[in-house]
């Protein structure tokens, strides 16, 4: 077989994974493999302005297309500027494929110039990781690698190619279906078990849907069987941050987020169900509020691709390990087979017709400043028509989007939740347009973690990228100050944004439009403004400098001590609750 | 405010790893990782071709912190199975020390006749010291060793605990 430098197998066995994009950054450690992109045509590099951002973008792009995100970062400094990138892949289960540089193998272990101990640092942020050593194994390795990035829990693995052995020769054969030896993802559930979940499900008097991002994750398809199985049913559905857009916004079923700034009718309908159908959702502590408190009433059914996700935080009665698209398939099928009616489940929504009628979304407005819910609408009765897809930062803004903004259609919503990192949503914007040129992408943004990865609207400015960004700019880091007047009294220590740029400014000194909204007559021009214009554009809307976001669970609380408005915060709690995160 | 932490119960787990580079680095980690405990830990190549290892862990754990230990290392793509040995029950335990005993007179002769009781070996011996090979269920190691100190303990290396399944099945 003829021989090729390992960074020709490795562009080969990219090539032959499927890929089309890698965002990255260059280094002396991968050199090479520079030099092999340079004079090839079937992948496409993006040049992001930070190694963070490249690992961002990646993640934007596998969130918006559910394809594979490929990251192509140099050693040491490169490494370990992707690593929050990486982790906050494996949080949310994005697959996701990075290959770092290492300085040559003899050099390794010597304190060489630019080497990082990557396969050390990236081992827990990884679903696996490789430090490969011999140019005939790149192949296998990569293809390998994306073999684990995309099967079961989907979540990123790191390639760790030294300089050496991206230059020295080898053989490469493109391989037939992967098969592991230890690692056997388990995708189809259990029909048993399937059969036993729809037994429970057509007794129920008060059943929930809650889902998650696995509903996401295991292709649109998923999403389809969940509206298939809320249309036999009719029961009311529910999601977590990361599951929006499964189930349309729209849907009657519909009771929005849950969790610690989901909606009350969500919550309440949780704490008082007889049956939960949790669904590629992991009952994380931002979801459960108080677990003693948790759902006390209800039958719990957990379906999840990966095992150790059920029973950790809340122990269930029907426990099924497998793809939730498939289960959702199979419950279907059975529930069709069994000629199960839909069950009367009137008395249920009457009561959560009670909950919704204390419209716990809704917020004080008077005077001329813009409340933030009210931009966060505006955007959305703007751009709904187009279908658009959604990044964001972390905090309020964050928040708000996901309670304001309706999702219709899945993989039009990326965000992070697990870790959440202020500084994904540019970056994550940036990696969607990339994969669909034409749609509307627009990162809902807070002043205060824009900056955090600013620099990216280089890389926008470069590929003539129309991405859009909306800073909701209330010149605080609101969501830390919001816990600071609801635990702390009050005591404002270090979330004031001060000396913030002129964003309108330098917007134009990176080739963007800049807009800048300060006053409710400005709102609906201004975003009229922003769509108008068919290039990059940063919105700088200044909204409501104190506003909370309400309804809140506060940490350590029960689902029904929540607080719907503002007058009802104490301003203090016990060292108990300060304790949790 | 003070920090609670939960009853638990001891745990003998095998786990079966494909044997790469920083295999060990990986299971340890994890535990460390999320905070569970290891008490002890023996890994060796355990097939033909040395590409499977099995490492040994004895944890410690509520019955929910073993479920999650197991189903946490189960996913690592690494790992073929993870058996609770003390679940499954019948399954034999082993730990093997070496002790050295130094002393003359009284001491000397209560050494070989305590090293008899516990069918303990005298692997290499002097005029004035021995050391002893013990093997069996931890416990009775931990027994020879405490008597050991009174007639001279030197110094003590252990394995750790190795484990296995009753029967015929493979664990
Ligand atoms: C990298 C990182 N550092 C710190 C935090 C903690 N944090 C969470 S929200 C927040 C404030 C965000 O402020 P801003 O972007 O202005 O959003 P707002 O809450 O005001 O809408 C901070 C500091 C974080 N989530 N990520
Ligand atoms: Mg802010």
């Amino acid at each position: 077989m003829a021989e090729k430098s390992g960074s020709e197998i490795l562009v080969e066995a990219l090539v032959d994974c499927g890929v089309e994009i890698v965002f990255g950054y260059p280094g002396g450690a991968v050199l090479p493999i520079y030099d092999t992109l340079f004079g090839q045509k079937k992948i496409r590099h993006i040049l992001c302005r930070h190694e963070q951002g490249a690992a961002h973008a990646a993640e934007g792009y596998a969130r918006a297309t559910g394809k594979p995100g490929v990251v192509l970062v140099t050693s040491g400094p490169g490494a370990t500027n992707a690593v929050t990138g990486i982790t906050d892949a494996l949080m949310d289960s994005i697959p996701m494929v990075v290959i770092t540089g290492q300085v040559a193998t003899h050099l390794i272990g010597t304190d060489a110039f630019q080497e990082a101990d990557t396969v050390g640092i990236t081992r827990h942020c990884t679903k696996h990781n490789y430090l490969v050593k011999d140019p005939d194994k790149v192949g296998s390795t990569i293809q390998e690698a994306f073999f684990i990035a995309t099967t079961g829990r989907p979540g990123p693995v790191v390639v760790d190619i030294p300089k050496d052995v991206q230059v020295a020769s080898g053989t490469y054969r493109k391989s037939g279906p992967i098969a592991h030896k230890a690692y056997v993802p388990r995708d189809k559930p259990d029909t048993k078990l399937i059969e036993q979940a729809v037994e429970m499900l057509a007794e129920a008097e008060r059943p929930i849907f809650y889902t998650g991002g696995g509903i996401i994750n295991a292709g649109p398809g998923a999403s389809q069987m969940l509206r298939e199985l809320v249309r036999l049913t009719g029961a009311p559905v529910t999601s977590t941050l990361m599951g929006l857009g499964a189930l349309p916004a729209t849907a009657p079923e519909w009771l929005g987020m849950l969790g610690m700034h989901g909606t009350y009718e969500a919550n309440m309908a949780m704490n008082r169900a007889d049956l939960i159908v949790a669904i590629g959702a992991r009952f994380d502590d931002r979801v459960t509020g108080r677990l003693d408190a948790f759902a006390p009433e209800a039958k719990k059914i957990h379906i999840d691709i990966d095992r150790s996700s059920i029973n950790k935080n809340v122990s269930v009665d029907l426990p099924i390990v497998g793809d939730a698209g498939r289960a959702m398939e199979d419950m279907a099928k059975i529930w069709k087979a069994k000629q199960h009616k839909k069950r009367d489940l009137g008395d249920w929504w009457r009561r959560i017709e009670g909950w919704r009628a204390t419209r716990c979304l809704d917020f004080p407005e008077d005077g001329d400043e813009i409340m933030p819910q009210r931009a966060i609408r505006a955007l959305f009765e703007a751009t709904k028509d187009r279908k658009p897809i959604i990044s964001t930062e972390v905090g309020q803004h964050q928040m708000w989007a996901a309670q304001h903004f309706g999702f219709d259609a899945p993989n039009k919503w990326l965000t992070s939740g697990g870790l959440g990192t202020m500084g994904y949503g540019l970056p994550a914007a940036i990696g969607a347009q990339i994969a669909f040129p034409n749609a509307l992408v627009i990162d809902i943004a807070g002043e205060a973690s824009i900056q955090m990865n600013i620099q990216e609207l280089g890389t926008a400015s470069q590929y003539r990228l129309p991405v859009k960004i909306f800073i909701l700019n209330n010149e605080y880091m609101g969501m830390v100050r919001q816990w600071q007047e609801l635990t702390y009294s009050s005591r404002y220590s270090e979330s004031y944004s001060d000396a913030l740029p002129d964003f309108v400014a330098l917007a134009e000194a990176y080739g963007w439009k800049g807009i800048r909204i300060e006053g409710k007559q400005e709102l609906e021009p201004g975003i009229g403004e922003m769509l108008a214009h068919d290039g990059p554009v940063l919105v700088d809307c200044h909204v409501s400098k104190l506003a909370n976001c309400f309804p809140m669970i506060p940490s350590g609380a029960a689902h029904t001590e929540m607080i719907l408005q503002a007058n009802e915060v104490s301003g203090t709690m016990d060292d108990e609750a300060k304790a949790l995160v | 405010m003070k920090i609670r932490s939960p009853d638990t119960a001891p745990h003998t787990l095998s786990i079966l790893v494909d044997n790469e580079p920083g295999i060990l680095a990986r299971i340890a980690g994890m535990f460390t990782a999320r905070g569970y405990n290891i008490e002890s830990l023996t890994v060796t190549d355990v097939s033909e071709d040395s590409s499977v290892s099995r490492i040994t862990i004895v944890t410690t754990g509520s019955q929910n912190v073993i479920e999650q230990i197991i189903t946490q290392t189960e996913r690592m793509p690494p790992v073929y199975r993870v058996t609770d040995l003390t679940e499954l029950g019948p399954h034999v335990e082993r730990d093997l020390a070496l002790v050295k005993v130094a002393g003359t007179g009284e001491h000397r002769i209560e050494a070989l006749r305590l090293a008899d009781v516990f069918r303990a070996r005298v692997v290499d011996s002097t005029t004035e010291s021995f050391v002893f090979e013990v093997t069996g269920a931890s416990e009775k190691v931990d027994s020879f060793i405490e008597l050991m100190r009174e007639v001279g303990l030197v110094e003590v290396a252990r394995t750790g605990v190795v484990a296995i399944g009753r029967g015929k099945e493979a664990s």
